[in-house]
């Protein structure tokens, strides 16, 4: 395969390059299509390198001296053998097959996948960050930790709650740390409670997350407006529950106006209140968690806070927490002495009810350091503007998918207008049109823009739920609209095409089935 | 099975799930789930067979199906012992999605309380349900 063939084929997706494939000229298959998946192993010759070290001007060690025998291999690995440019080229390649935030729009819902200015970049690749030791001496380290404990602030601020943990690694690792703090709180007051409530459209990760730390879940029904069912949430609190695990807004992009009331009638049955920290691109700024009455909240710093993501991390799950549980905090906490020096607080004293350490050493560093240069460079002013763009492109956004030719065939499953994100439902399109939202999701990658979440939430018929974020411009909504409209007519007078699709993209419709049933996740080298 | 069918000879339960009273033996009912659940779950990839002996509770979930898309509960619509699972399905679950009446049916349980039958609908009541 030549370099020329994969630029040829994989011209550049964005704005200016709407020309998705006919299926006629486009279903042969071409050679990236052909050529699969060859592994870094399967190329190369044998005694090949990309670096020749100069010869040895010291004497050999005796390797059996070393080390000994049960540590020692008895054949040599088999690495591959490939000169620096079939490594670059292969790896360029896999990169090139891969849908980035940085090829095209990607209103994956309740992902926040939104720009990543490069200027975090920089900041996280000074060497002062970059190259810190997780085992520096803390007095050695005082920049890194002057910066955790501003960002433990920050947050703090943001969500009004006046105690942080930047320990999670991710936005489950922080529920599970949320659920944990509950726990916890209610074994001091001397209580062993067994059930945690969650919406129906909850993300998926919060029941997870209760059964992981071994509680029951207890689904709360959805009210014809998107919200919490208030009867079903009095009917279901009792004193055997622990928490309501709450989004708001939540995964239908609706804000819950009972919040107050459903916080009481938690807090009146002795549980915690728990927000998901998803959908926090919708607030910041605007509401705190803390003021509506929560009292454990977890960031997704790589969400809200501009990390790349989606690659499968790193990523940062901070949580916040109220006074109530402040004494249960995994430790170490970053703290400041009274010398105005940085230390890292264990809480070693005897009686600390800390839940302890929720993984090896600090956090994953580099997203504080990006998600900190963010929080500073956009300030209080600029978080709020950051939020109020993400509704505002959401709502022009769902405004130009309610258009005739649209709106019949992919109505909004709830509510009017939304926050930053809206969920519409596939249902009478799969009716009238005879292609699902799978289907649709498909074809939109030939036109260059990566799907929407698909179906979910759950209690919506063939759910489509879209997410632009606030770095998208008013054009590449535009064209994302255009393309959803241009996909149901050219569905009406053909279906064909679009359960065919994709046909521009490195492998064609997968077998989700088979993939499932049977996961190939072994290759043999040879 | 392609288009849309509720057979008038079931009982179906609002989580789309429907039960079958046995002819011979009106204490014995056949559940599975219906056309509307699994065309809405796509293509089922795991079912995990419950075991003979088990009790299932009216509206309680007494199994997991899984497709392309979701992992959700099964619901009975009675309750009852379980006194039969449809071992074919471990080799092929296609059936569910082919055939959720005929051979893609899940178990079968001794009833409880044959009350509970009253509360259960008719083809007609549940299909209006679905709506569109």
């Amino acid at each position: 395969m030549s370099a020329i063939d994969e630029n040829h084929l994989h011209a550049d997706p964005g704005i200016d390059g709407h020309h998705p494939h006919h299926p006629a000229t486009a279903a042969a298959a071409g050679p990236m299509q052909r050529e699969r998946a060859r592994t870094i192993f399967q190329k190369g010759s044998p005694g090949r390198r990309a670096f020749v070290c100069p010869p040895l001007d010291v004497p050999m060690p005796d390797a059996e001296e070393l080390l000994p025998k049960r540590f020692r291999r008895e054949q040599p690995p088999r690495l591959p053998e490939v000169s620096e440019p079939e490594i670059v080229r292969h790896y360029v390649g896999i990169s090139k097959r891969n849908f980035d935030l940085d090829s095209g729009f990607y209103p994956l819902g309740s992902c926040t996948m939104k720009h990543n200015p490069r200027l975090h970049e920089r900041a996280a690749a000074l060497p002062g960050h970059a190259r810190l030791h997780p085992l520096q001496d803390p007095e050695r380290a005082q920049g890194a930790l002057e910066l955790m404990f501003n960002l433990q602030g920050a947050l703090a601020e943001i969500s009004g709650l006046p105690h942080v943990s930047l320990q999670p690694s991710a936005g489950s690792h922080g529920e599970l740390a949320g659920v944990l703090l509950t726990r916890a709180y209610h074994e001091d007051r001397g209580e062993t409670r067994h059930k945690v409530l969650t919406p129906d459209t909850a993300h998926g990760t919060n029941p997870a997350t209760v059964t992981m730390a071994g509680l029951e879940v207890v689904k709360l029904a959805t009210n014809p407006d998107g919200g919490i069912d208030l009867d079903d949430l009095r009917a279901k609190a009792d004193s055997d529950v622990a928490c309501l695990m709450l989004t708001n807004p939540n995964t239908l992009g609706l804000f819950d106006p009972n919040i107050e009331e459903i916080a009481a009638i938690v807090h009146g049955v002795g549980a915690t209140l728990y927000y998901d920290g998803a959908n926090l691109n919708a607030v910041m700024g605007l509401s705190r968690p803390g003021d509506m009455g929560f009292d454990i909240v977890h960031f997704n710093l790589h969400k809200s806070f501009t990390q790349p993501h989606g690659g499968g991390g790193p990523g940062s799950g901070p949580i916040a927490v109220s006074e109530r549980i402040a004494p249960f905090l995994p430790r170490p906490v970053v703290a400041r002495d009274g010398d105005g020096s940085f230390a890292l607080d264990f809480d070693r004293e005897p009686g600390s009810k800390s839940i302890g350490r929720l993984r090896g050493f600090h956090g994953n560093y580099g997203c504080f350091v990006r998600s900190y240069a963010y929080i500073c460079s956009l300030g209080a002013d600029g978080l709020k503007d950051a939020s109020e763009v993400a509704v505002l492109n959401a709502n022009y956004l769902l405004a130009r998918l309610r258009e005739k030719g649209v709106a019949e065939h992919l109505p909004l499953a709830y509510g009017e207008l939304c926050m930053h994100e809206f969920v519409l439902s596939g249902g009478p399109m799969k009716r009238a049109l005879k292609i699902k939202t799978l289907d649709l999701a498909k074809r939109l990658l030939d036109f260059g823009f990566h799907p929407p979440t698909v179906y979910f939430p759950l209690l919506v018929d063939e759910a489509l739920m879209i997410e632009p974020t606030e770095t998208e411009t008013k054009e590449t909504l535009d064209a994302f609209a255009d393309a959803i409209a241009q996909i149901l007519a050219e569905a009406a007078a053909d279906p064909e095409i679009a359960l065919g699709a994709p046909y521009s993209t490195p492998v064609r419709r997968l077998d989700e089935v088979a993939a499932a049933k049977r996961p190939v996740i072994r290759q043999a080298l040879d | 099975m392609a288009e849309a069918s509720y057979p008038e000879d079931l009982l179906y339960h609002p989580e789309h799930d429907w039960a079958r009273i046995d002819a011979a033996d009106p204490a014995v009912a056949t559940l599975g789930i219906t056309w509307y659940a699994q065309d809405s779950l796509g293509e089922v990839v795991f079912f995990d067979l419950p075991a003979v002996g088990a009790s299932v509770s009216k509206d309680a979930s007494y199994a997991e199906v899984e497709s392309v898309k979701a992992v959700s509960d099964v619901i009975a619509p009675l309750s009852g012992e379980i006194v039969e699972v449809n071992e074919a399905l471990a080799d092929d679950l296609q059936k569910i999605n082919e055939d959720p009446y005929g051979e893609g049916w899940l178990v079968k349980v001794r009833i409880a309380d044959p009350a509970e039958r009253e509360q259960l609908m008719d083809a007609r009541a549940y299909a209006a349900t679905l709506g569109g």
